[in-house]
């Protein structure tokens, strides 16, 4: 089992969809949030996702078919 | 001596061992080194410092080490100049670069790669390594040959070949990943948590980070003690913004500068500006950009680790903000070579454009202390000059020289 801490980032107009829900119908991959916030405008959410690393891969695939950002909580680690 | 108490999460304040972490497992928030200052006062002192040795590490009280056995290369207490042509062009009387692109590796990146590598040392990591499009990594790779240490180095497989060799001379085993810069952001943080190697920026991060005080501790000592009026940052991660501030702090909370008002000015490409968009529009969440497009590839991190704290130390500061449009940049470059025989490298480039708006805002008063952080070198980014060469091409002759500078002189 991997682990993966990102933050999804939501447009205003994803900001109603209940993403974090759908992805843990469509995947086996566990969503623990830790923190997070919605505006009418934008919202972020920061989680961790739990489960195989192919299953995270094609979930956060989708997440990102939705509109959604997904970028790693250590913010890019690929340096100047 | 060290002087480290340990980790501690700049959100939510649990607090960890010095150990090679660098996030919060409750709250994801980034660690940053606790010191105990009330030691530290007993034995520092401007006399004290003043009796090292002439580079980053005559601040080693104040930097994340335990022992003195430094992996340094000489990098730090580079030279600040009193840019007096530049001065007068944008009509400042005090201004001052604090010229950065001279450390070993041509850097600061040095300053945070000579920190790093000293506690991987301490750590007993028998492997350093990053990833990077270019300063970082050969700075990593130099620290890895002085220290004896493997160093592995992870690039995207498109990076310009020039840089590569800037890497490869020194030794290191040289990955080159493909994909998108996503993936490769991803793949090394997972490498990260399945080998056993000090990662600089990853597992290190909050003691690498520290190195970047050292330019605010220089700035101040080299000012005769004094914290400068402004100071303007180029920003990636937004970490060097951070450091400079925060080590301005510590010296006026040790009694070594008196209390300061500096006001810290940010500077980023208008191709790739999330800090400076969030301090524009008053938000204190940065909007990661997806995907970067400025000729300044060190200031490309679109999700920047420190953004949030970079906002804050700024508006403490009482700064400003400012984002360059990318026909700017080259203007800066060569604005400053022209004035005061310095080439920077495309993040300079940003600074010296910033500072231009910065001056034509009202931003600065002529008569207080301001320094632009010059932190690489132009030969670096040669690509992005390339189409300012105007030679004059004349045959053998001193009639065909005379011709063809008539209209020259």
């Amino acid at each position: 089992m991997a682990k993966l801490k990102v933050n999804f980032t939501f447009p205003d107009n994803i900001v109603p969809r209940p993403v974090i829900w759908e992805l843990g119908q469509k995947f086996p991959v566990i969503t623990n949030i830790r923190k997070a916030e919605v505006r009418d405008d934008f919202g972020w959410v920061m989680l961790e996702l739990e489960g195989e690393e192919g299953e995270i891969d094609l979930s956060l695939d989708w997440v990102r078919s939705t509109g959604v950002q997904v970028d790693l909580v250590s913010g890019d680690v690929v340096a100047g | 001596m060290s002087y480290i108490i340990g980790l501690q999460c700049r959100e939510c304040g649990r607090n960890y061992p010095a150990d090679p972490l660098n996030v919060c497992d409750f709250c994801f928030g980034p660690l940053e080194v606790v010191y105990n200052y009330s030691e530290i006062s007993k034995v520092i002192s401007r006399k004290s410092i003043e009796s090292g040795p002439l580079s980053m590490w005559r601040y080693k009280d104040l930097l994340p080490v335990e022992g003195d056995e430094y992996v340094d290369l000489g990098t730090g207490f580079t030279p600040l100049i009193h840019a007096k042509n530049l001065g007068r062009y944008l009509g400042l009387d005090q201004l001052y670069i604090k010229n950065d692109a001279v450390n070993p590796t041509y850097s600061f990146k040095d300053r945070v790669v000579s920190v790093a590598s000293t506690r991987a040392r301490e750590f007993e990591f028998e492997t350093i390594a990053c990833a990077s499009t270019g300063n970082l990594a050969g700075s990593v790779a130099a620290h890895g040959a002085k220290a004896g240490m493997k160093a592995f180095i992870f690039i995207p497989d498109d990076l310009e070949q020039g840089k590569i060799v800037g890497a490869s001379v020194y030794g290191p085993t040289v990955v080159t990943i493909s994909g998108t810069y996503d993936d490769v952001n991803r793949l090394c943080s997972e490498l990260a948590d399945t080998y056993p190697w000090a990662f600089v920026n990853i597992n290190m991060r909050p003691y690498y980070a520290e190195g970047s005080k050292t330019l605010g501790y220089e700035v101040a000592e080299q000012l005769g003690w004094r914290a400068p009026a402004h100071c303007v940052v180029p920003l990636a991660s937004g970490a060097l913004f951070t450091k400079i501030w925060k080590g301005m702090n510590e010296l006026s909370d040790l009694g070594l500068i008196d209390p300061f008002s500096t006001q810290m000015h940010m500077t980023q490409p208008n191709g790739n500006s999330p800090i400076v968009d969030a301090y524009n529009l008053g938000d204190s969440h940065i909007r990661p950009v997806k995907t970067p497009k400025t000729v300044a590839k060190s200031l490309a991190i679109g999700n920047p680790a420190d953004g949030i704290y970079a906002l804050a130390a700024l508006r403490q500061s009482g700064g400003s903000a400012v984002s360059v449009p990318e026909e700017e940049i080259v203007q800066g470059i060569q604005l400053l070579a022209e004035t005061e025989g310095i080439f920077t490298e495309t993040a300079g480039g940003v600074v010296i454009a910033g500072l231009r708006q910065i001056v034509k805002n009202n931003g600065i008063n002529p008569d207080e202390p301001t320094v632009a952080f010059i932190t690489g070198n132009g030969l670096k980014t040669l690509e992005a000059v390339e189409h300012i060469v105007d030679t004059v091409p004349i045959s053998p002759t001193v009639d065909s020289f005379a011709d063809a500078i008539a209209n020259r002189l």
